[in-house]
């Protein structure tokens, strides 16, 4: 199931919701990705985020079947803002149920890896210094390419 | 008429987020239409760079495709969310 909207994101809703959804499971795993206060750059004083329907839409439905056929799952919650937030609000959330925790943990690393490295977003920091559009670090793309050499060892 | 769409830092470097136009008749790939964009708004090579990827009407292509018939053209630099 997913979400992509300029709506506020309320993670322990999220994880209420998504539990009562996820009664077949025996462990859930959540994610919640939020505005930093501090960048490099000085106090943050909002963040934009920029999508590109239905492409952003379509790629992150694609990594959520790819992350079901990985992994036994019994349900995936994914919800991402767009547009201006401020400090402390939650950018995205992610939640995975299994039958056991090792697939939860495993497919909601895998599914912030995707959002990180892959998902069709701009996002534009604002601090007290100016603006700064953020691309993903090396980091995020190793990370990202944990679950590719996995794949081909 | 195609509406070309520029994401991310890109929009600031070309003022706009978006513009339609009728692509010139000589230009017929993705990757002329860079090179033509690239000098009209004096982007110096920012867009030309590879990792700013072409999608037309929503499908990532190469710069060899044609641009013939696009309705919609955008030029997408490096993307991530979270």
């Amino acid at each position: 199931m997913l979400l992509v909207s300029s709506d506020p994101i309320d993670a322990a809703a999220e994880l209420r919701a998504f539990e009562a959804m996820a009664l077949q499971a025996g462990g859930i795993v959540t994610f919640s990705g939020q505005v930093r206060e501090a960048a490099a750059s000085g106090q943050v004083t909002s963040l934009y985020l920029q999508a590109y329907s239905p492409m952003t839409e379509n790629g992150i439905q694609a990594a959520i079947t790819e992350a079901n056929a990985r992994w036994d799952l019994e349900q995936t919650r994914v919800v991402h803002r767009t547009g201006a937030m401020q400090p402390g609000e939650t950018i995205v959330f992610v939640a995975t149920a299994a039958k056991h925790r090792r697939a939860a943990f495993e497919a909601a690393d895998f599914l912030m890896d995707y959002l990180k490295t892959e998902a069709v977003f701009w996002k534009k920091e604002d601090t007290e210094t100016g603006s700064n559009w953020i691309e993903p670090r090396a980091a995020d793309y190793s990370d990202a390419n944990r679950w590719t050499k996995k794949e081909d060892a | 008429m195609t509406k070309i769409l520029y994401f991310g830092r890109l929009s600031d470097l070309t003022g706009k987020t978006d513009e339609t136009l009728t692509i010139p008749h000589d230009i017929e790939s993705a990757g002329q239409l860079r090179t033509w964009l690239d000098e009209r708004f004096e982007t110096d090579g920012a867009l030309l760079d590879p990792t700013v990827r072409i999608a037309i009407d929503s499908e990532i292509i190469l710069d060899t495709a044609s641009v013939h018939g696009a309705d919609e053209i955008a030029l997408m630099p490096p993307v991530g969310g979270g």
